[in-house]
């Protein structure tokens, strides 16, 4: 299915709040390709901005559009603050879009009333970052494990014994010594087993995984990574793998996204993106990857200052503030996502050579009209 | 999607190098996280049972009643009146047990329902927070800042002086700081993962609140309950010393403590010194046990 109707408005988009600078969140144009058919997951135009103090907002997430596609793994990276967990969050309307669409399966989540909602969020399920916050510390695993069953009433007791059984073997943990303890009696990899056994319970499509091995010891942290992808193969999941480190990232996704300070920076995927980065942000990062990495440009210089605050992000282009190739297009106009390549899209005004030296993607990008694309079939997203 | 040709080149070492999952993995045998909660504890809690029993089956233990008089005896303490006797010859140690009766209702009665009503106002306050939220705690507030002694020796002198009248007074006097000790510890709980997982599991408020809520704020409400049967015990004991509690011949603590300081009977200060030893090694003890209890979950939620 593609989302390009142009009827359905997103929900709420006369409540975005003025945007500072020019071009602000109101309908960039996507750009063609960027959504496939029969994505499992499309996020459109997401828009969510928290309350601040003095009337101000937070701009956590400011129009971010990508899809998901069954079956395949889409890693979300960026710095700390940058969004990531808002835009998980606000796909299953934990936090409340303030704009924007989201569409899983083909039901519009953000148009769905509260009963309907639970109903669809039981196919779409989260694993957090903190193993052991997410779980009851009062209660115990059999129980933590059975709650989805028990919430939906699924099978009868022994039913459910047998498949919260199967769950907890699945994950590699021994049933019968675990099963009448609490949480604080693991260690953190095994939390976040249960956590995944526990986020298996209801046949999901898609899971978000919210930085799952950030919290782990690196020693524990493959072991988790490739328990996810055995039950990714197992039970035929898409994975929305949401992390701070590229590093881990990669090794799990079939495509990158990369967010900076609310915004998509570039989309791709993975080799692609690790072996010719085009947006400048994204080679700062994989320069701060500490592993020697032949193909990340070197001559650019590490990110340098620190992270303007979302309340008040920069104009234009929010990266400009630490850009090394900012110039004063970047300051006036938000950079839109452009297609660069097959499959490729990037957001920035002078993307980085995908395929040759770096001026002439400069001098291509700053002509006025910056690659249009054949608009078909996106809708505007607001008046 | 398409293969990026190079794509091997920019191979990062990779950290997901394979490990195969272990088949089982070992759980621990026995964790260490089992804190204790010492011995001081326990010797708090056999003392309030001890307390509590002897209170509940006052009737059939050995003893005098406690209106019962007799004159033979001496005022000091013997084998059959080991308190001794007052100076009506009335056995102490009966009419201390018996009096611990009106303390034990007032003071477990009293946080028995304020912790039902300001427990479960909290629990909806702090998880719904919104209006209901803003109502309930300024109710609280109002409450809160009234002087509480004032008030109860104020309403028991207007209006009456059964132990469930006091009871009633101090519970919904106890309810503010209960109503705002399980609040706050909802509204951390609230925000924790594991009640975010339950939402979007598809579990109801209801659900959520009882079973992932409730059992974490359970300890703190406990803890922070058993302070506050000691401060009632303290609020009727004054009540009964004032002669604002339970009527003359029914004793209690307090109204023994008064009678043992009248001066009659100030010749023999272990009449007033008997009550006041056992009603304070009951403060102690309540103290104690809801301190440890407290200390207690906090180390344990402290790992969390
Ligand atoms: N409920 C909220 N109210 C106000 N601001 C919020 C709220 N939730 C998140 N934010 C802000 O939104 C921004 C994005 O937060 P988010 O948690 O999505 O970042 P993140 O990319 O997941 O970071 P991290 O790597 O630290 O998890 C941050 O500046 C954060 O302070
Ligand atoms: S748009 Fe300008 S400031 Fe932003 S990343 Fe590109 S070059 Fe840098
Ligand atoms: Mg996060």
């Amino acid at each position: 299915m593609t989302v390009s109707d142009p009827a359905t408005a997103p929900q709420s988009a006369a409540t975005a709040a003025p945007r500072p600078g020019p071009g602000g969140i109101a309908a960039a144009p996507l750009p063609p390709g960027l959504f496939h058919d029969g994505a499992v997951l499309t996020v459109e135009h997401l828009v969510v901005e928290f309350p601040a103090p003095r009337g101000r907002r937070v701009h956590a997430v400011s129009d971010v559009s990508f899809d998901v596609r069954d079956g395949e793994t889409l890693g979300l990276v960026g710095e700390s603050g940058c969004g990531k967990s808002t835009t998980g969050r606000a796909i299953i309307r934990v936090d409340r879009p303030t704009s924007g669409r989201v569409v899983f399966d083909g039901t519009e989540l953000t148009a769905l009333g509260p009963e309907a909602l639970r109903r669809a969020r039981t196919r779409i399920q989260l694993i957090f970052q903190d193993p052991i916050s997410s779980l009851n510390p009062r209660r115990r695993v059999r129980d933590i494990v059975a709650e989805p069953l028990a919430i939906w009433q699924r099978g009868t007791p022994a039913e459910r014994e047998q498949r919260v059984r199967d769950a907890i073997t699945a994950v590699g943990l021994d049933y019968d010594a675990a099963a009448d303890r609490r949480p604080h009696e693991f260690s953190g990899g095994q939390c976040q087993r249960i956590s995944i056994a526990r986020a298996l319970m209801l046949d999901p499509k898609v899971v978000i995984c919210d930085e799952p091995v950030s919290a782990l010891d690196v020693s524990v942290q493959a072991q988790i990574l490739n328990l996810l992808e055995d039950m990714k193969a197992r039970y035929g999941l898409t994975l929305l793998f949401i992390a701070h480190d590229l590093a881990v990232v990669r090794n799990i996704s079939d495509r990158v996204a990369v967010m900076y300070l609310g915004r998509l920076c570039e989309l791709g995927p993975s080799d692609d993106v690790y072996a010719r980065p085009a947006h400048p942000y994204t080679v700062a990062l994989l320069a701060s990857i500490p592993e020697p990495d032949p193909a990340a440009a070197r001559n650019v210089t590490p990110i340098a200052g620190d992270i303007p605050s979302p309340i008040d992000p920069p104009s234009g282009c929010r990266f400009r503030t630490r850009c090394p190739f900012a110039q004063q297009r970047c300051t006036d106009e938000v950079p839109p996502l452009t297609a660069i390549g097959p499959e490729r899209f990037v957001a920035c005004h002078f993307p980085l050579a995908t395929s040759g030296p770096r001026s002439s993607a400069g001098s291509a990008g700053s002509s006025p009209e910056p690659a249009p694309p054949i608009q078909v079939d996106t809708p505007p997203t607001a008046p | 999607m398409p293969p990026s040709p190079d794509a091997d080149a920019a191979a990062l070492p990779a950290a997901g190098a394979r490990l195969a999952v272990a088949a089982s993995m070992s759980v621990p045998a026995s964790s260490a996280s089992k804190r204790k909660l010492g011995v001081v504890f326990w010797i708090a809690v056999a003392w309030i049972c001890l307390v509590v029993v002897m209170a509940v089956f006052a009737g059939l233990l050995p003893i005098d009643g406690p209106d019962n008089l007799s004159y033979l005896s001496k005022l000091g303490s013997s084998f059959s009146h080991p308190f001794g006797t007052d100076e009506l010859g009335r056995d102490l140690f009966s009419r201390v047990i018996f009096g611990s009766r009106v303390s034990l209702e007032v003071g477990f009665g009293s946080i028995f329902l304020g912790l039902v009503a300001g427990g479960f106002a909290g629990l909806i306050a702090g998880y719904m927070r919104g209006i209901f939220d803003a109502v309930t705690s300024a109710v609280a507030n109002v409450i809160l800042s009234f002087p509480a002694l004032l008030l109860l020796i104020t309403v028991a002198a207007f209006w009456g002086r059964a132990w469930w009248k006091i009871t009633l007074i101090i519970a919904i006097i106890a309810t503010a700081p209960l109503f705002y000790v399980v609040r706050s510890s909802t509204i951390s709980f609230a925000g924790r993962d594991f009640v975010l997982a339950a939402r979007t599991m598809g579990a109801s408020r209801w659900r959520i609140v009882t079973r992932e809520i409730l059992p974490n704020v359970m300890p703190a409400a406990i803890s922070f309950g058993l302070i506050g049967v000691a401060i009632a015990i303290v609020a009727e004991g004054t009540l009964s010393f004032l002669g604002l509690s339970v009527a003359a011949p029914t004793p209690s603590w307090g109204n023994i403590i008064a009678e043992g300081q009248s001066s009659t009977a100030a010749s023999d200060p272990w009449i007033w010194i008997w009550p006041t030893l056992i009603m304070f090694m009951t403060l102690l003890a309540l103290n104690i046990a809801g301190d440890r209890l407290q200390r207690f979950f906090d180390v344990r939620e402290g790992r969390l």
